[in-house]
């Protein structure tokens, strides 16, 4: 899976020259309709140009890239290999990564408890960073269902769906508060969650992967099509906002408001500051439930499940019960995003929950390190960020977006983390003392 | 032989898939606290047979008597697969390892305790808030594992992932974690293929103590005979689904009809002792 590694010695140049020759062949090729031709708008019609010389500037530097990257990935493994042997000790590594990963989770909790303070004149960051932690809780969602329990959801954002619209109908026609709708409209993402579990659990890999798709477009379609329930296509709007304990953040009126409440001007900014900080709670309370639940007996039947599960039927498991429950937490935990997600927006329809985002969550989870918490808030960020700072480079952003997709799956094929924690240990950590 | 002293009285069980009977009328009864081995040619249904005693197939035809010494006479064949283990206590290992490859060997372990955890931990309630009665029952489990691995000569390994382990040790890993379960019937699926001679030698000290000391009935599928003639206390032999022979170890080696299944008509005398020989 990793790079190949060469055991003896490093090839020869010849080897290293051809192999970037084929490389730039490749670039070539698909470099001809990529960047080799164009089109020019000239006087109202479309016409073909050709930009050969900017081709073979692209083929020339993929040449130049790959020996450079092929060279440096072999210095790389070499090192590792000889590092390796040298320490001999696995273990003491193990130790230092962990501590390693568990202090880069306090520094990233430190900093998004300070980042509304530090950009509190910036909007778009705020924003931003809100957009990445819903992610991160879709993330979390499917990391326990895809990561921990090894079962291929392709529909998650059926769940954020549901979640989303039972939390806009409730307010809307019901007149429920954010708070008290929340728990309500995850549990009813959890009870769809048992719907769709209960029958298809029993298909593995493929055939399942297939089941939770459909059903990721059965809600879509339901949800454009049933005009009375959903208002179809046109979605539901003026979905009312959460409020800070029944003080809303609106310009002063006749109730109460936060802004007049604390004596503060109005500001639209508290309200996104607010919003930042709920789906940040919600965030960390997800974090600390799900990190507790892996250590728990339901938490290691999951990994089990994922390893083996003929060998966990032997063992007196009930596999489906198992299942079961990682799949309706994390069709819950979805429901409690597409909340947060539905009172953020204010409008929701149809038009958010497509394939697409079932795909870039999961892509969250896979490129993050299967199971791994941290692993999907470095994935998240990625994700969420790279298209937002590919503004700038208008088309090319999608291509930027896949290339450093591949990139990360060719240095990490495992996930940024990959690292797998036990959940106890015989021998207790001793350099934590 | 009468029932009490038989774990398990295997009647007149047939598995056939479409028109290949994999398992052909067989009847066979396991002395309680004994070691029974069931040997045959490649693709005598041995593995069959297992697959059928829990609960992975369900048999064509036949019963699968289960005598628990608490719980009275359970047919195996009408429980679900994970009840097999769960309530009748009969657990089984695999010809192929299957270990959970990137868990800890002490994780393996703890999971194969997973139904008293989750019932202690009130279904992860209890264990969501760490109270006092789920920490002893983990404790406790920690406790199992730990002595069944330091039994095994596995206790250095607790921490490393399974998948990371030597074949022989992952075999071992194996029994250690079905022996987590408290099985009152063990089931050993070639427990000492890929062994070398020394790892052989230990699985058969290992086995027979299991047997004297615990009380452990053992069925044990296994291919290398001197594993076989040195631990068995009664051998069943199996040819294209059909019992051919029953019996000590002395009998069968000098049973006519399996020293033919084994080594076609002639010479097969020698070899077959050859083999046993020390």
């Amino acid at each position: 899976m990793s790079a190949p590694v060469y055991a003896h010695e490093a090839p020869t140049a010849a080897e290293r020259v051809k192999d970037a020759l084929a490389v730039a062949f490749v670039a070539l090729l698909l470099g001809i309709p990529m960047i080799g031709l164009t089109t020019v708008d000239q006087g109202g019609s479309l016409v073909v140009a050709t930009r050969w010389s900017w081709l073979a500037a692209f083929a020339a530097a993929c040449f130049v890239g790959r020996l450079v990257l092929r060279f440096s990935l072999d210095t790389l493994t070499r090192r590792r290999t000889a590092r390796q042997r040298a320490a001999g000790a696995k273990t003491v590594k193990i130790a230092g990564a962990s501590r390693l990963v568990s202090t880069i989770g306090w520094v990233a909790v430190a900093f998004s408890l300070l980042l509304p303070i530090v950009f509190s004149d910036n909007r778009y960051v705020v924003d931003t960073a809100t957009t990445v932690l819903i992610y991160v809780m879709l993330g979390w969602g499917l990391n326990v269902v895809v990561g921990l329990a090894g079962l291929l959801d392709l529909g998650h954002v059926a769940f954020y769906a549901v979640g989303a619209y039972a939390y806009a109908l409730l307010s809307t026609q019901f007149g429920w508060g954010f708070w008290t709708a929340l728990p309500v409209a995850a549990l009813i993402s959890a009870a769809f969650g048992v719907v769709l579990g209960w029958p298809s659990l029993r298909l593995r890999g493929d055939y399942l992967a297939i089941v939770t798709l459909g059903f990721g477009e059965i809600i879509r379609v339901v949800l454009n099509n049933w005009t009375s329930l959903s208002g179809g296509p046109n979605g539901v709007t003026s979905i009312p906002r959460p409020t800070f304990f029944g003080l809303a953040f609106k310009p002063p009126g006749d109730t109460p408001t936060f802004a007049g409440f604390f004596g503060l001007d109005f500001s639209p900014g508290h309200r996104i500051v607010f919003l930042y900080y709920v789906i940040l709670v919600l965030c960390l309370l997800t974090n600390v439930f799900v990190t507790r639940l892996r250590k728990l007996p339901v938490g290691r039947a999951w990994e089990a499940v994922r390893e083996d599960e003929i060998a966990c039927k032997a063992l007196g498991m009930n596999v489906t019960n198992v299942k079961l429950s990682a799949f309706v937490l994390g069709a819950m935990l979805g429901g409690v995003a597409g909340v947060f997600f539905a009172a953020r927006q204010g409008f929701i329809s149809p038009e958010s929950f497509t394939f697409n985002e079932s795909a870039i969550i999961l892509a969250i989870v896979v490129l993050g390190g299967m199971g791994s918490q941290l692993g999907v808030v470095l994935a998240s960020l990625v994700l969420v960020l790279l298209p937002e700072l590919g503004r700038d480079f208008a088309e090319y952003r999608m291509l930027l977006f896949g290339t450093a997709m591949i990139l990360i799956m060719i240095w990490r094929p495992g996930g940024i983390l990959s690292k797998r924690e036990p959940t106890l240990r015989h021998v207790k950590d001793g350099g934590r003392a | 032989m009468n029932g009490v002293h038989n774990i398990l009285n295997v009647e007149r069980l047939s598995m056939r898939f479409g028109g290949l009977a994999a398992i052909d009328d067989l009847s066979l009864d396991v002395p309680v606290g004994k070691i029974t081995a069931v040997i045959g040619p490649n693709g005598a249904g041995k593995t069959t047979l297992f697959n059928c005693l829990t609960g992975f197939y369900k048999p064509t035809v036949g019963s699968v008597r289960l005598n628990h010494p608490q719980r009275g006479t359970l047919l195996l064949e009408t429980l679900p697969s994970h009840q097999v283990a769960h309530k009748a206590q009969v657990v089984r290992t695999f010809q192929n390892i299957r270990l959970f490859p990137k868990m800890t060997v002490l994780e393996n372990l703890i999971v194969a305790q997973h139904n008293a955890l989750q019932q202690a931990s009130f279904f992860t309630l209890a264990g969501l808030f760490a109270l006092p009665s789920y920490r002893r029952a983990e404790a406790a489990a920690m406790e199992k594992a730990v002595n069944w691995l330091t039994r095994l000569g596995l206790i250095e390994k607790a921490d490393t992932a399974a998948g990371d382990l030597p074949y022989g040790t992952q075999r071992r890993i194996e029994i250690a974690r079905a022996l987590c379960v408290d099985p009152i019937l063990l089931c050993l699926d070639e427990p000492a293929a890929g062994l070398n001679p020394r790892e052989s030698a230990e699985l058969n000290e290992l086995l027979m103590r299991l047997a004297r000391d615990e009380g452990i009935s053992i069925l044990l599928i296994e291919h290398d005979m001197s594993v076989v003639m040195k631990v068995s206390d009664h051998i069943c032999v199996l040819n294209y689904g059909r019992k051919i022979a029953e019996g000590t170890p002395q009998e069968i080696q000098n049973d006519p009809n399996v020293i033919k299944a084994y080594l076609g008509e002639e010479d097969a005398d020698e070899e077959l002792h050859a083999e046993v020989a020390p």
